[in-house]
């Protein structure tokens, strides 16, 4: 395995089937993460998105192929906890990843569990929680805060780990609009300035819209890939695999259907404000 | 009412009380249960308050807290004084109606029994208000930790503990939503017979369960993507020390039981 | 049948340190057949006003009226009540508990205490409007059921009430977008069909676009608007200070006005500003 300098996670060829199943949940799977990339994936309820995020983390174990996190094999089972070290995970139920009955011990577990100095693991979780705007939070009950203010915390307790990649396993699904901003806004910004890579498991296309690379699973299968952009102006291909489009893209489409020529991968609500004004001028 | 249960309620601060190390408390914490209950003389017990006030002052909990506390249990508080005044034998007659006889001695017993039962309750009160659950279960752990050499499985009862204490308002709150969501549905969680009522409280623990079971699934995972791999090489993030407060604790706990064996050899 | 809320105050654990006032002087009047979206972000009261109107929750001070009845009365019937309003509530697929999608939804039938022919009649209607097939999935656990296939029981067990209020809150939480299409659709089709009165609490702004007739805003447990679509979400900068977005569409109106399109005021559909865009692709709609 070469080139993990480059690529967070690779897989080659990558299938599981769950215990007691015959069908594949992912099947032939072979794609990468590189280094500092925002990539999402999406897929439908039962697409094998979700597996294949626990896969990355040595959660799942492969029936086939292979994944190799920062150049570490997950079947190696002596490296299971540099990897669960390296590609740290974030889960969809807020309420279901807290262990903790404080938040800032909560954000020291992962620490404790790898036997991290208890001054390192102070200074650790101090900087996590700046990191995701909740230091005024670190003494509070996790009950009492708010589902996004929880999401947070779990990002950084998986912050603290110092990970190179964040796995979001749809971790903004039971959220409310501005706690999945809340996320969002946090992981671009760690993504930016960390150079954290951050993998996101999402069915909102807004969110997708925002990463660099799109993958979409369809029956445990890679069946769309590329930027948001080249992904989404696929139109009725994306909506044939259960899944929707951003409604500005929505709206271009529609457009040239009726025969008026707008660009067919805008995604924002700008950009369509910009193909409305060539439009007219070149009128 | 179980909203009012002060016992196992944790109220934030930073007192010294609040500093002391857990294990220290919670041995202090037994030692001045035992002294209460070797009180036997009403000017003891004005002891024993006036050593719990000062506790509690330090600690700036507001003490109306602890009786508030001590308020859902006035029932077993009465019943049990009640049954001291019947069956405890005495010499002393104070009053006398038909069968039952009122003794000096029974009245003794029944208010120094009562009395016990409310300083235990405000005592470990004082405990569970000071010590984040977190803490106490860490200090728990670490006070059992000797007899892991015997198999004791300390750190496993421990990380029990503290889920089940993380855990208990969610579930709480899950309870009140499936209860409401099955009254939308005409389901009568008050009316009926015994077992009328049992069998209506099914569609209420069914679906508790299931959510239970999944959140365990879920938790379990999540610990495990988080390195958990049981007590072994776990460093913790408060390491426990004792410091020159708990000396203090100690000093004045022990204080107070000098003085409750001198004043009840004095009395007594 | 009409629900009138007068004056109604809410406050929860009263007294205490926690004491929070949820709703502040509310005033409502729900009328028949009607289609509310009711928005507000998490917190703005909008579950506590909705537990209101089948009374599961009573007044702090103030009056809910269903069809003239008192809800705080000793003399109104609750059961009777909860069989005219039906509330769905967020993830209603956490309240089955039944071995079978059948035995499931007769569960609110069964409090009715109606005939087992009606109870019969009921689940096969309530199965056969939310899309299930009843010959396909009477007998199989409600366990092994899909996400979507879950959720869609749940409602099925209110309707199977034949309520003439159908409270929903937050029916599409956590679906994909598949799932969401098709609650949406059962709803809209429940409303079309039967003209129930729907009341659906949301948080995707393009969702109350597309369905709702008449939208409310809570914020800070008070009602801030109330009217038909195109009014209130034509108060784009009212709604994001609340922390509410705006439909798209809405927010695509409001750019090309800035930049000198000649775009109408009140736009709010999809539809709508694509029209427009036809237009200005037509002749050049900017002025100069």
């Amino acid at each position: 395995m070469a080139n993990y300098e480059e690529n967070r996670i690779i897989t080659s060829t990558l299938a599981y089937a769950y215990p007691d199943t015959q069908r594949n949940a992912v099947d032939g799977v072979t794609m990468r993460v590189k280094n500092g990339e925002f990539l999402a994936i999406l897929g439908h309820n039962g697409s094998g998105k979700s597996t294949l995020a626990k896969l990355f983390n040595a959660l799942y174990v492969p029936t086939k192929g292979t994944v190799w996190v920062c150049g570490l094999d997950t079947k190696d089972d002596d490296l299971v906890f540099d990897i669960r070290q390296h590609a740290g995970m974030v889960f969809q139920n807020p309420d279901n990843q807290i262990v903790a009955t404080v938040v800032e011990e909560d954000v020291a577990f992962g620490l404790e569990n790898n036997g991290v100095d208890p001054k390192e693991i102070r200074v650790r979780i101090d900087d996590a929680l700046a990191a995701v705007n909740m230091t005024k939070h670190a003494k509070k009950a996790p009950h009492m805060l708010s589902g996004g203010q929880k999401q947070r915390v779990a990002i950084a307790g998986v912050l603290a780990m110092k990970p190179d990649v964040i796995i979001l396993d749809e971790s903004t699904a039971m959220l409310d609009p501005s706690g999945r901003a809340e996320v969002m806004n946090t992981v671009h910004r760690l993504n930016k300035e960390e150079g954290i890579s951050v993998v996101i498991i999402t069915h909102y296309m807004a969110e997708a819209a925002t990463a660099d690379y799109v993958i979409v699973m369809d029956e445990g299968k890679i069946a769309l890939s590329g930027t948001p952009r080249e992904v989404f102006a696929k139109v009725d291909t994306v909506r044939s695999l259960g899944l929707d489009v951003p409604p500005m893209t929505d709206l271009a489409h529609m457009l040239r259907e009726s025969g008026v020529n707008v660009r067919r991968d805008v995604l924002t609500v700008d950009e369509m404000v910009e193909e409305v004004c060539r439009l007219s001028s070149s009128i | 009412m179980l909203k009012d249960i002060t016992l196992g309620q944790y109220f934030p601060g930073n007192s010294p009380i609040h500093r002391m190390d857990p294990r220290m408390k919670l041995i202090l914490t037994v030692v001045y249960i035992v002294g209460v209950f070797m009180v036997g003389n009403l000017p003891g017990y004005a002891l024993a308050f006036a050593f719990l006030y000062l506790v509690v002052r330090i600690s700036g909990i507001r003490f109306s807290f602890l009786v508030k506390g001590v308020k859902p249990l006035r029932f077993i508080i009465l019943f049990t004084f009640i049954l001291n005044l019947f069956f405890v034998q005495g010499e002393t007659p104070l009053l006398s109606l038909g069968f039952f006889t009122l003794t000096k001695e029974a009245l003794e017993n029944a208010i120094y029994f009562a009395l016990r039962l409310v300083f235990l309750v405000m005592g470990t009160s004082v405990l569970t208000l000071t010590t984040s659950p977190m803490q106490l279960t860490d200090g728990l752990e670490r006070l059992m930790s000797p007899l892991q050499r015997f198999h004791f499985p300390a750190h496993e009862l421990a990380m029990m503990m503290s889920i089940a204490l993380r855990f208990i308002p969610t579930l709480l709150e899950e309870t009140d939503k499936i209860k409401k969501a099955q009254m939308a549905r005409g389901a009568d969680f008050e009316s009926g017979n015994l077992i009328q009522r049992a069998q209506a409280m099914i569609p209420l623990l069914v679906p508790l369960f299931v959510s239970a079971f999944r959140r365990a699934n879920d938790l379990a995972m999540a610990m495990e993507a988080r390195c958990y791999r049981g007590g072994d090489h776990r460093t913790r993030l408060r390491e426990l020390k004792y410091t020159k407060l708990d000396l203090y604790g100690a000093l004045a706990t022990a204080a107070f039981i000098a003085v409750i064996i001198a004043e009840g050899r004095l009395l007594g | 049948m009409s629900i009138v809320i007068e004056h109604l105050n809410y406050i929860y654990m009263s007294g205490g340190p926690y004491e929070t006032h949820a709703l502040h002087d509310v005033n409502l009047t729900i009328n028949d057949g009607e289609f509310i979206g009711l928005i507000g972000h998490t917190g703005s009261g909008k579950s506590t006003l909705v537990q209101h109107l089948n009374g599961l929750i009573m007044p702090t001070s103030g009056r809910v009226l269903v069809d003239g009845m008192d809800l705080a009365d000793k003399a109104t019937d609750r059961r009777a009540i909860r069989q005219r309003v039906g509330l769905v509530f967020q993830y209603p697929e956490n309240q089955l508990f039944e071995e079978t999608v059948e035995k499931d939804i007769a569960f609110g039938p069964k409090n009715l205490g109606l005939s087992a022919q009606e109870i019969d009649r009921r689940v096969k209607d309530a199965m056969r409007r939310v899309q299930l097939d009843y010959d396909k999935l009477h007998d199989r656990s409600v366990f092994e059921l899909s996400g979507g296939q879950m959720r869609r029981v749940a409602i099925a067990g209110v309707l199977a009430m034949e309520p003439q209020v159908l409270v929903l809150d937050e029916p599409c939480a956590g679906l994909d977008p598949r799932g969401r299409e098709e609650i949406l659709a059962l709803i809209r089709d429940l409303h079309r069909e039967s003209g129930a009165t729907i009341v659906m609490v949301s948080h995707s702004m393009d969702d109350v676009a597309s369905l709702a007739e008449r939208v409310i805003v809570m914020n800070h447990g008070e009602i801030v608007m109330d009217g038909v679509p195109r009014d209130v979400f034509s108060c784009g900068e009212e709604l994001r200070g609340m922390g509410l977005d705006v439909p798209q569409a809405v927010q695509l109106a409001g750019k090309l006005r800035a930049r000198g399109f000649d775009i109408p005021e009140g736009i709010y559909l999809i539809e709508e500003i694509k029209a427009e865009i036809e237009k200005i692709a037509g002749k050049g709609g900017r002025h100069a």
